[in-house]
């Protein structure tokens, strides 16, 4: 039988909570980010000007076919490149961070902005046909009353995809960048106590994203009693 | 046949059901009528023990409802139930609607239990819709096929829970019609319904119910002359003005 | 500096010399196929009993199937594969351990892969399974009931092909990110269409060659599901009925 050795987790905490961070700071980023252009994307999708819905339909398509994984690979592999040559910098320098933030918050924007495009169009027509009657132009009409009903009907969905994409940041992984996750692998396999190290971290992952997603179901009720 | 013998029933610390009593006899027609929330439903679900119940006792055909060891399915397999939504399969043909349980529930061949559907659906006048599916029809005929489909099981008795409410007015009396006729034949029902006019052409004694409790059980004769509770009075005025 | 585009590169021998390069992406697109299906039609089996078991009216088999559910939806996939590939043989019996432990290393990938995706979607399937049931009108299950159907007749005959149809739709989404998520096994070393990718980067430094093929072979499996997808929806439409209440 196996025996279980927890001792080396103590030890490491700081250097795991230094991980955590970065997986912290990886999805801030990538929900700020991914809700602002999201709305951009899903407005251009809603937008009568051919284009703009065509390019944000590909765009959000492109990213929903992709695996994440390969995203991200395609991220490390462009942007280290492009922000060196637009900056001047060395060639080699660890723009891994970087890279995951911008392609995390590209390939959430595709997400966020399918839930905020089903936000708009839950908001009954009337109300646009409302403020046009008021005279509002389509931009103050989208920000003043569109847009705020939106996005209180869709709280609960974008906090849920930022509860998801905090668990997709574990896989950062495959560039080796010591995020939460990578930072316990590490651990775990310097010091011979895998098994413990993984179960660990699926247990803080667990108790995290749980917690989280029981105040999110609290908040539903309360805002969208049945 | 329905024996009711002091049910109660409570969500919690909502009482739904107080001390309810009365009883229907082979052949007779019961109506029940209360305002909207009095607990119709409830009271017509525990009869075939669709909804437990926490105090009393119910007896069909000499069954005991609340017995933990009564077998319901075996049970309500013989007691035919009629809901406000009609409540048909939409994913099944009218005939398969109408033999699916005949097959699964007695054990019925293929070809009798089809004979035994079509004969009631030309009954209720629908035999032309057999292949049709229950989305294709119009409210009142899915309401005929629902009664066609418990039918069909040779029910000793059966439940209607307000079976046209759901219904456009002028869809109301194609369904009272089947109704009325099965009542002529002698079938033993209980029916909860607002429709005042069957209560007078068929019934045999009216319930009223208020807040849970019964508070009248009459013949229709006194209860349409002179209801004694003022509640009752009220309702009545309220539904005979529409 | 230049990129050199060198398309050419699918067509050389690769370095393991029986093969060409293209033969390494067709492995890997074959492999991706075929863990994902095996582990798709497991998903669905098991999320359709997890699914219904948070329906019925038994607290314990109802709580089992709850937790289960948050169980699996609250760790991220990457961590519940390396639980099930480098956590569960040491937890093992000794001798299963050591069985497990010696077979072929590609058995070893594909059975951990295969169970972590399973498993993994299951608990995403059972929450659709649940919420189509939950949509039915009620008086569904009454009506089954009434007719002297038995709970599980009732669930078989009555609520579950009905539920089926409305969950097709969100299913469909759930089989896209099978194909997606079975991306994440290339980190154990599961030779499938991402990790072929990569090893044909090292052994060509042609990355952009390598790396379009593979994101075209994804869009070609999204592209492929999405039109049987929808065929089969439109098979599948009951006549007449205009969605749930
Ligand atoms: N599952 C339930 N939980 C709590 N209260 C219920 C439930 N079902 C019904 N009730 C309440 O029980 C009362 C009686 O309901 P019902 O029998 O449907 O009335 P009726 O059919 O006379 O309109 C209503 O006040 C209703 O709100
Ligand atoms: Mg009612």
């Amino acid at each position: 039988m196996y025996e279980f050795d927890w001792s080396s987790i103590p030890g490491a905490l700081p250097f795991l909570w230094e991980g955590m961070k970065i997986s912290l700071e990886i999805t801030l980023t990538a929900v700020v980010i991914g809700i602002v252009w999201g709305t951009l994307l899903a407005m251009m999708r809603l937008s009568s000007f051919r284009p703009l819905s065509w390019f944000a339909a590909g765009y959000v398509n492109l990213f929903r076919a992709v695996p994440l994984v390969m995203v991200l690979l395609w991220f490390f592999l462009i942007v280290p490149k492009f922000i060196e040559q637009l900056f001047g910098l060395p060639p080699g320098s660890d723009l891994r961070l970087t890279s995951a933030m911008i392609g995390f918050a590209l390939f959430e924007s595709a997400y966020y902005s399918e839930i905020i495009r089903a936000g708009i169009q839950s908001v009954p027509k009337g109300q646009m046909a409302a403020c046009s009657a008021l005279g509002m132009t389509y931009g103050q009409a989208m920000r003043l009353v569109i847009l705020p009903q939106a996005f209180r009907n869709m709280v609960p969905l974008l906090l849920t995809q930022a509860i998801i994409l905090f668990q997709d940041t574990s896989l950062v992984y495959v560039s080796a960048l010591a995020d939460f996750f990578g930072a316990a692998y590490k651990v775990g396999d310097r010091d011979g106590r895998l098994v413990e190290m993984l179960l660990f971290a699926g247990a803080v992952y667990f108790v995290i994203c749980y917690t989280a997603s029981q105040i999110v179901k609290r908040l539903q009720k309360k805002y969208h009693p049945a | 046949m329905i024996q009711i013998s002091n049910v109660s029933k409570h969500y919690g610390a909502f009482q739904v059901l107080t001390d309810c009593t009365t009883s229907v006899s082979k052949g007779e027609v019961i109506v029940v009528c209360g305002p909207s929330g009095s607990g119709k439903s409830t009271l017509i679900k525990c009869v075939n023990g669709l909804e437990p119940f926490q105090s009393g006792e119910i007896i069909v055909n000499g069954t005991s409802v609340g017995d933990p060891k009564t077998n319901l399915s075996k049970l309500r397999a013989h007691v035919g139930m009629v809901f406000q939504n009609f409540e048909l399969f939409p994913h099944m043909s009218i005939t398969e609607n109408l033999t699916i349980a005949q097959t699964k529930v007695l054990g019925r061949g293929k070809e009798e239990a089809m004979d035994k559907g079509l004969k009631l659906l030309d009954r209720v006048g629908l035999k032309a819709h057999a292949h049709k599916f229950p989305g294709q029809l119009s409210g009142g005929q899915q309401q005929r096929v629902a009664i066609a489909r418990a039918l069909a099981m040779d029910p000793i008795c059966m439940l209607f829970d307000e079976p046209t409410s759901a219904l456009d007015p002028e869809m109301v009396n194609e369904v009272l019609d089947v109704m009325t006729e099965l009542a002529r034949e002698g079938m033993t029902m209980m029916c909860v319904t607002h429709e005042m006019g069957f209560a007078k052409r068929v019934a045999n004694r009216v319930i009223f119910m208020d807040q849970g409790r019964i508070v009248e059980d009459d013949s229709k004769e006194a209860f349409f002359a002179n209801p004694r509770s003022e509640r009752a009075q009220q309702f009545l005025a309220k539904i005979l003005h529409h | 500096m230049s990129y050199q585009w060198n398309w050419g590169v699918f067509l050389q021998p690769s370095a393991s010399g029986d093969d060409t390069y293209l033969g390494w992406m067709l492995a890997g697109f074959k492999m991706t196929i075929g863990l994902s299906l095996t582990a798709w039609v497991l998903a669905l089996l098991l999320g359709a009993l997890i699914g219904v078991l948070r329906t019925v009216p038994n607290r314990a088999l109802a709580g089992f199937a709850t937790g289960y559910v948050e169980l699996f939806r609250n760790i991220p996939l990457l961590v519940q594969l390396f639980i099930w590939y480098f956590v569960l043989p040491e937890l093992l019996p000794e001798s299963l351990g050591n069985l497990y432990k010696q077979s072929n290393p590609l058995l070893q990938q594909f059975l951990a892969s295969m169970i972590c995706l399973a498993l993994f979607t299951s608990a995403r399937v059972a929450e659709q399974v649940r919420a189509g049931i939950n949509s039915l009108p009620k008086g569904q299950k009454n009506a089954g009931l009434a007719l002297g159907f038995t709970l599980p007749q009732t669930y078989r005959f009555v609520l579950l092909p009905m539920a089926f149809r409305l969950v097709v739709p969100p299913l469909t989404s759930e089989f896209l990110n099978i194909f997606k998520n079975s991306a994440v096994c290339s980190t154990i070393g599961l030779l499938e269409l991402a990790a072929q990718g990569r090893q044909l980067v090292d052994y060509t430094a042609q990355p952009y060659e390598s790396f379009i093929a593979v994101t075209l072979a994804y869009l070609l499996i999204n592209v492929t599901v999405m039109f049987l997808m929808h065929r089969f929806e439109r098979r599948i439409v009951v006549p007449g009925y205009i969605g749930g209440k």
